[in-house]
């Protein structure tokens, strides 16, 4: 991956870094203590976790404003906390509890929230993306002039729902920033061994779409592009591609014996391009804060975390009326 | 000091082998830090620390297999508050199947000595084999056997398969056979469809049946419809296998049980085995097939094991039901995973003394309703035992067949035990409650003779 972009210039106050360092230390934390609790058998099923993505989600949600919407896949809990869900009711539904998103019902891959417009968590991949067009075109169709953040992977980008949502969203001018969040790896599928067009968002072209690639380990850069890509839909202009180069530490789920790549790879990548030190370094290099007070946010997220597993272990089982109940809405 | 405790690592994991430690004794850890080598049913995986510290005591050797999830296997000294964190005690014993979460739950092991099928030559030895095991042996075989076999899907083949099924067939037969497809199901299941056309016996692996939801109209309007609508010109050799149904704790969108769907389609052939040796003979069986095949495996069923016919060439046919327990006082009939049940409630209402007789349709398309109707005769009731949902059911058809052809033998109403009608919640209470349960087809059996 290039050098980071923002590294010479950042433009970006004190109180922004810090609260970049925060929302994404929150996300590493979470997922660490998600795959702790997968390891105790109190998570089950799938576990996708998002530790190495974060400054993708953080970034953008700092280009958002109230009522945009977002939509991803499986690899959700992230999204969710960046959107300001709330991690208790996240890890409770990772360990299938009442007090979860979904009331135990939905798991880790499947996770909603309409008070904070996140439309889910949605397990087959590609799925999201005409639903994400969707959403943008309920919004224009109803005059509000929101914008729906619709995430999916590289492995996604291959599927042929994909280009078909391109197709319309173009022709009808939709307010949606697709948002590919290249990690390089669809499970063991390196990009090189799924296609010989791996440039995501000059595939836009062909409908028509502007787009750009970003440096997803840089927050600032994440964030600079998703504003130029929110001004473009919410001006009308029809949908925009982000091609946003991330990279996941860890296996694809709980399941995964990483065979596909090696360990020196994932460990460059952790030692060179984290975006979370990447922040650390900005904040301690320019003074904006000490080590002690960035200890002090390390313990307190620690707090908010272990608060989360507390409540998510100690939230009863959903009741067994549960099992009968949301499967067709009452008039 | 905390326990450092065997880590779950696949959703069906129940144990595993700890392969090789790659720390020591004294060794200081960070989190992220390689702990150890486990191995599962499906492959060796790096366990990462999650907390900082020195490594204490190593409980559990490396080498050591069947190492139960969650016991210690070393002891971790952290400073600081995350010393007194609190870990759950291990589990004992495995609790029995009704009682336990859905997520360790623990499907009946096959418990019948000897199934009067098949009929197989003298002196014939048997080797245990894994259903896993005997599904890659079909296709190598039927591979090495004919130059037009080739396999594609996600992950078949440098990763050696999602759930390890292709492992080493990409070794033995090259990229030209076994290819690894991108994430687009419909488009790969066409490419299938139309090199069956072509010419080839395609195998299409679906990472798991939920994703042929993508590809479905090929499958159906392409695959099953040509070889009619080109007036018998065009027929089309392929089949499409993957796992079906349910696994653990994977929810709605992932847990699908297609059985009855697929069963439906004139144009189709539809396997769902249960047992390796089935396994084994019923997909060789489907490779040679002229027409379009759903091979509906089951990820729970893939790491039992059963014995094999140690024979060079073992096929099953197709539309032939096998009879896995003879009795006289019920008939129970089910498929795949649905045998774990079925085979289970017959030994418990075996103690009962209710003998029942247990079916495997082994293929529902053709189906074997003939030895359904014998097997009637002679019992003169039905229980029908499936995971899918109620409504539209296998279980229905029966129940049909057997009013239309078998009424005057019926002495009770067919009962159907199914999967509950709701999409697969993920609470492990509630997935539980969702699948059919032993005790629901044992409680069906006794309905049905009236001794309640
Ligand atoms: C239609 C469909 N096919 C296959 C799968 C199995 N599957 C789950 S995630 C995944 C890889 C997706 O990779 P990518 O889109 O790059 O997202 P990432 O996991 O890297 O975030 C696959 C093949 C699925 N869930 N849905
Ligand atoms: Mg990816």
């Amino acid at each position: 991956m290039a050098p980071r972009k923002s590294a010479a210039t950042p433009n970006v106050s004190k109180d922004e870094l810090l609260h970049f360092y925060r929302e994404m230390l929150l996300i590493r934390r979470f997922e660490e203590k998600a795959g702790q609790l997968y390891g105790m058998g109190l998570i089950g099923g799938f576990c996708h976790l998002y530790i190495g993505q974060e400054a993708v989600v953080v970034g953008l949600e700092a280009a958002a404003e109230e009522g945009d919407k977002r939509i991803t896949s499986y690899r959700d809990h992230g999204h969710m906390l960046a959107c300001g869900m709330d991690p208790r009711g996240v890890m409770a539904e990772l360990t299938g509890r009442e007090g979860g998103y979904s009331r135990g019902k939905g798991g880790s891959m499947h996770m909603f929230s309409k008070e904070k417009h996140f439309y889910g968590g949605h397990g087959i991949v590609g799925a999201q993306v005409p639903i994400g067009a969707g959403l943008a075109f309920a919004d224009k169709y109803l005059g509000n002039d929101r914008v729906t953040f619709t995430y999916f992977g590289d492995g996604a980008a291959n599927q042929g729902q994909v280009y078909e949502t391109y197709n319309m969203a173009e022709l009808w001018d939709l307010p949606v920033i697709f948002v590919i969040e290249n990690n390089q790896y669809a499970m063991g599928t390196s990009t090189l061994r799924s296609t010989k067009s791996p440039s995501y968002w000059e595939r836009g072209a062909a409908y028509g779409i502007p787009g750009e690639e970003v440096d997803g380990m840089d927050v600032l850069a994440v964030r600079d592009a998703g504003r130029k890509a929110v001004g473009h839909c919410r001006a009308g202009n029809g949908p925009y591609i982000l091609e946003v180069k991330t990279y996941r530490y860890r296996g694809h789920s709980m399941s995964d014996p990483a065979k596909y790549r090696s360990r020196e790879e994932v460990q460059k990548m952790r030692e060179e391009r984290d975006a979370i030190e990447h922040v650390r370094q900005m904040l301690l290099t320019g003074n904006h804060a000490s080590e002690d007070e960035l200890k002090a946010i390390d313990k307190d997220i620690k707090g908010v975390v272990n608060d989360s597993a507390e409540f998510a272990k100690a939230s009863p089982e959903p009741s067994v009326d549960e099992l009968y109940t949301d499967i067709l809405a009452e008039d | 000091m905390v326990d450092i405790l065997m880590p779950a690592l696949s959703p069906t994991m129940e144990e595993g082998t700890l392969a090789r430690w790659m720390v020591k004794e004294g060794d200081s850890v960070a989190a992220g830090d390689i702990l150890a080598e486990i191995e599962t049913d499906k492959a060796t995986m790096e366990f990462e620390a999650v907390d900082e510290g020195v490594i204490g005591k190593i409980l559990v050797p490396e080498g050591s297999e069947g190492v139960a999830v969650n016991s210690p296997i070393a002891t971790l000294l952290v400073e600081g508050e995350e010393a007194h964190s609190q870990q759950p005690a291990p589990a004992k014993t495995p609790p029995s199947s009704e009682d336990m979460p859905a997520d360790t739950r623990q499907h009946p092991a096959p418990t019948v000595a000897a199934p009067v099928e098949p009929a197989l030559p003298e002196g014939t030895t048997m080797k245990k084999t894994t259903v896993r095991e005997a599904l890659r042996d079909a296709m190598a075989e039927e591979m090495r056997r004919s130059a037009k076999v080739f396999l594609m899907g996600e992950e078949v083949a440098e990763y050696q398969g999602a759930y390890k099924i292709s492992q080493g067939l990409l070794e033995e037969f090259g990229a030209r056979r076994v290819i690894d497809t991108p994430i687009t199901e419909h488009g790969f299941a066409g490419i299938g469809v139309g090199a069956a056309f072509g010419g080839l016996n395609p195998i299409v692996e679906f990472m798991t049946f939920n994703f042929a939801m993508q590809a479905i109209d090929q499958i159906i309007n392409s695959a099953a419809k040509t070889l009619y609508m080109s007036g018998g010109q065009m027929g089309c050799p392929i089949v499409f296998r993957g796992p079906n149904g349910a696994a653990a704790r994977v929810g709605a969108q992932h847990s699908h049980d297609y059985a009855a769907w697929y069963s439906q389609i004139p144009g189709l052939k539809v396997a769902m085995p249960y047992s390796a040796d089935d396994a084994k003979g019923l997909l060789k069986s489907a490779i040679r097939d002229p027409n379009p095949v759903i091979f509906l495996e089951n990820e729970i069923l893939y790491g039992r094991s059963f014995d094999v016919p140690d024979i060079e060439d073992h096929t099953v046919p197709f539309g032939k039901a096998r009879i896995w327990r003879e009795g006289s006082d019920v008939t129970i009939v089910s498929f795949g995973i649905g045998m774990t049940y079925a085979l289970e409630a017959a030994e418990i209402l075996a103690a009962d003394g209710i003998d029942a007789e247990v079916i495997d349709l082994r293929t529902l398309r053709p189906m074997d309703t003939g030895a359904i109707i014998e097997s009637v005769k002679k019992t003169n009731r039905c229980v029908t035992v499936e995971e899918g949902f109620p409504q539209g059911s296998v279980g229905n058809y029966i129940s049909s067949v057997l009013m239309q052809q078998a009424f005057d033998h019926l002495d009770a109403p067919v009962i159907n035990c199914t999967g509950k009608d709701v999409p697969m919640p993920y609470a492990a209470n509630l997935e539980k409650l969702a699948l059919v349960t032993t005790k629901e087809v044992v409680q069906a059996a006794r309905d049905v003779t009236y001794r309640t």
